[in-house]
């Protein structure tokens, strides 16, 4: 048989190849399954068509283990094999009692772990925000009390002389700003008044932020005020330090300023710093130009 | 992790239960029909059918062959727990509330609700003994360690420890350091030794099961409805939310239907899981401690199994 066919099958392989599989081209090798090996392992071979019509072969390999922590009792293994009674006897296929969550949820984290207690809720609201900048930002007009009780909650508020433009200029009040942050996303507030700006008094602050101040820009999202302070303290004091954070998401702006005691300390760092590589940026170290107003 | 949501109850959850190895998962509602679900995939074994009236609490023996449960109808009933058969009916004069087997499952402690100027009551087993006394409801009763008292809880904000065989009160909780409004939910430590309580007073007290002293607080910022203990970590669930009558009446979020996690010994809050969409009315954690459901106003249990990290989670 073999010499009869040879003559005319002087074809090339290819070609005979292609004749015999037009038989035998809608047929698929069977699927084959190895293993489980002594690790587990099993190899699954199947094949099937693609969408050009070509065969492909697909090789799962999975490793099956077995859970060590999966121990039940004899009983409930045995009333795994319960009969269903009651209602569930005639369960419609349809009604899906049992259902897994589309959602993923989680755990959420009061806070990212590792952090203090006092730094939760950067992002969270206004309120929280003002309390943690309590010290500092709580000053009761009335009765001069710190940290204690806004100007509005005072108990010596009767005894006080009503502050003028309170009601007319509400933005521009002090406490209005305060009691407008108090009261959530509801009105408008400066910047400047904002709760996380940095504020102490009218004119003291006016005149510290435009000493010696040193703006830097370009900096990593991650850079928070003490971090910038070791980076300019050892040009000499540091009176203050300040990075912009956004209200809503409670991230750096990217930028911030640096305050210094001495203006030649500041010119120094200017100097030293601009152009400086930090945290894989490279940081722009000015003079803070003075507000325009 | 991915929660298995099981909507079996028409009406809000009032009490969750797990049975002693944790395969099966008992739900009550207030649509009659107690729910015994596998707590594994949360398919759905079986029904009870025959209360004709809310049903506020279960239990299963330890053997999971009888289970109680206490309904409004004025019955309590007990079941086949293989069959969903009703084996015997306790009737009463009015609303069964809470009910609990004792150790060995001879006796059990059913109170029932202040109804037609009847007081509320504490009934013992085959009326053995019956306590009265409490004003207002008694939301929660359990036995003490070893059947020797019996513990209760409910509207009057005052946590009792009475004696078993006599009847005589024994202890109740300081005014000064207890609740101060409702106790919703009482539930004990797995080795009996404490027990946790939750109010509406917004908080969550964990107690001295013997001495009845207040171990720890754990604050809260809507009122707890249920309460759960871990028994494999140090941690407690509370879960509550506002009032469903006042949910329209505030911001959306405000509603904090979530069940949260606190430490049990630093008292410091762990996490959130969210899900519900109304306030959490039932708490339970699987006694091997790797999964928790919550039944909630929704109608829905929500059977979580916790993910790997949740067990080396560190405040």
């Amino acid at each position: 048989m073999a010499v009869s066919t040879q003559p005319p099958a002087k074809l090339r392989w290819g070609e005979l190849e292609e004749d015999d599989g037009e038989d035998l081209d809608f047929l698929l090798p069977p699927r084959q399954v190895i293993g489980p090996d002594e690790n587990g392992i099993k190899r699954v071979i199947e094949y099937k068509f693609n969408d050009e019509g070509n065969k492909i072969k697909i090789t799962t390999t999975t490793r099956t283990r077995k859970l060590a922590n999966a121990r039940l009792s004899k009983s409930a293994i045995e009333r795994r094999s319960w009969a269903k009674f009651g209602d569930a006897v005639h369960e419609e296929v349809g009604s899906r009692l049992t259902m897994v969550s589309t959602e993923e949820i989680l755990l959420e984290r009061p806070r990212a772990p590792g952090t203090k207690a006092e730094e939760t809720k950067v992002a969270g609201d206004p309120l929280a925000q003002m309390g943690k900048a309590g010290a500092v930002l709580m000053v009761c007009r009335t009765c001069g009390k710190k940290g204690d009780h806004w100007t509005s909650r005072c108990p010596y508020k009767d005894l006080a002389p009503p502050s003028e433009g309170f009601v007319d200029k509400p933005a521009a009040s002090d406490s209005a700003a305060a009691a407008a942050a108090g009261a959530g996303k509801s009105s408008y507030v400066p910047p400047s008044l904002r709760a996380g700006a940095e504020r102490t008094g009218g004119t003291d602050m006016r005149r510290r932020n435009d000493e010696n101040s040193v703006r830097v820009t370009n900096l990593s999202e991650d850079t928070r005020e003490p971090d910038l302070n070791e980076l300019f303290r050892p040009f000499g004091p540091v009176s203050r330090v300040y990075v912009a954070i956004d209200q809503k998401t409670g991230m750096s702006r990217g930028f911030g300023f640096v305050n210094f005691v001495h203006k030649e300390d500041a010119q120094r760092a200017i100097n030293k710093l601009n152009g400086y590589g930090y945290d894989n940026l490279i940081l722009k170290v000015e003079w803070a130009t003075p507000r325009s107003n | 992790m991915r929660p298995i949501l099981m909507k079996g109850h028409e009406r809000p959850l009032t009490f969750l239960k797990y049975n002693r190895e944790g395969d099966l998962l008992f739900s009550c509602a207030k649509d009659h029909t107690p729910t015994v679900w596998f707590a594994d995939n949360g398919e759905r074994l079986g029904t009870y059918r025959g209360h004709n009236g809310a049903v506020w609490c279960c239990d299963v023996s330890r053997d999971s062959r009888l289970l109680i449960t206490g309904s409004a109808d004025q019955t309590v009933k007990l079941w086949n727990v293989q069959t969903g058969a009703q084996l015997y009916t306790f009737n009463f004069d009015s609303p069964a509330r809470a009910v609990d087997f004792s150790v060995g499952d001879k006796l059990a402690v059913i109170t029932t609700d202040p109804f037609m100027e009847l007081p509320s009551a504490i009934h013992s087993g085959e009326s053995v003994l019956v306590l009265k006394g409490p004003q207002g409801r008694i939301n929660r009763a359990v036995w003490g360690p070893l059947n020797r008292t019996i513990i209760s809880a409910g509207e009057d904000a005052v946590i009792r420890i009475w004696d078993a065989e006599t009847g005589k009160l024994l202890k109740e909780s300081d005014q000064e350091v207890g609740h101060k409004k409702t106790i919703t939910s009482l539930t004990k430590s797995a080795d009996g030794s404490h027990f946790l309580t939750g109010s509406l007073d917004k908080s969550a007290k964990l107690w001295d099961t013997r001495t009845l002293t207040l171990i720890k607080t754990y604050v809260t910022e809507r009122p707890v409805n249920a309460v759960a203990m871990s028994p494999l970590l140090d941690h407690v669930v509370l879960g509550g939310g506002q009032d469903a009558s006042a949910v329209t009446t505030t911001d959306h979020r405000a509603g904090k239907f979530e069940a949260k996690f606190y430490d049990k010994i630093l008292q410091e809050e762990i996490g959130g899981v969210k899900g519900h969409f109304g306030p959490i009315n039932a708490l339970a954690f699987n006694p091997d401690g790797k999964s928790f459901s919550s039944g909630g106003e929704d109608g829905y249990v929500r059977l979580h199994h916790f993910d790997p990290d949740y067990f080396n989670i560190k405040i």
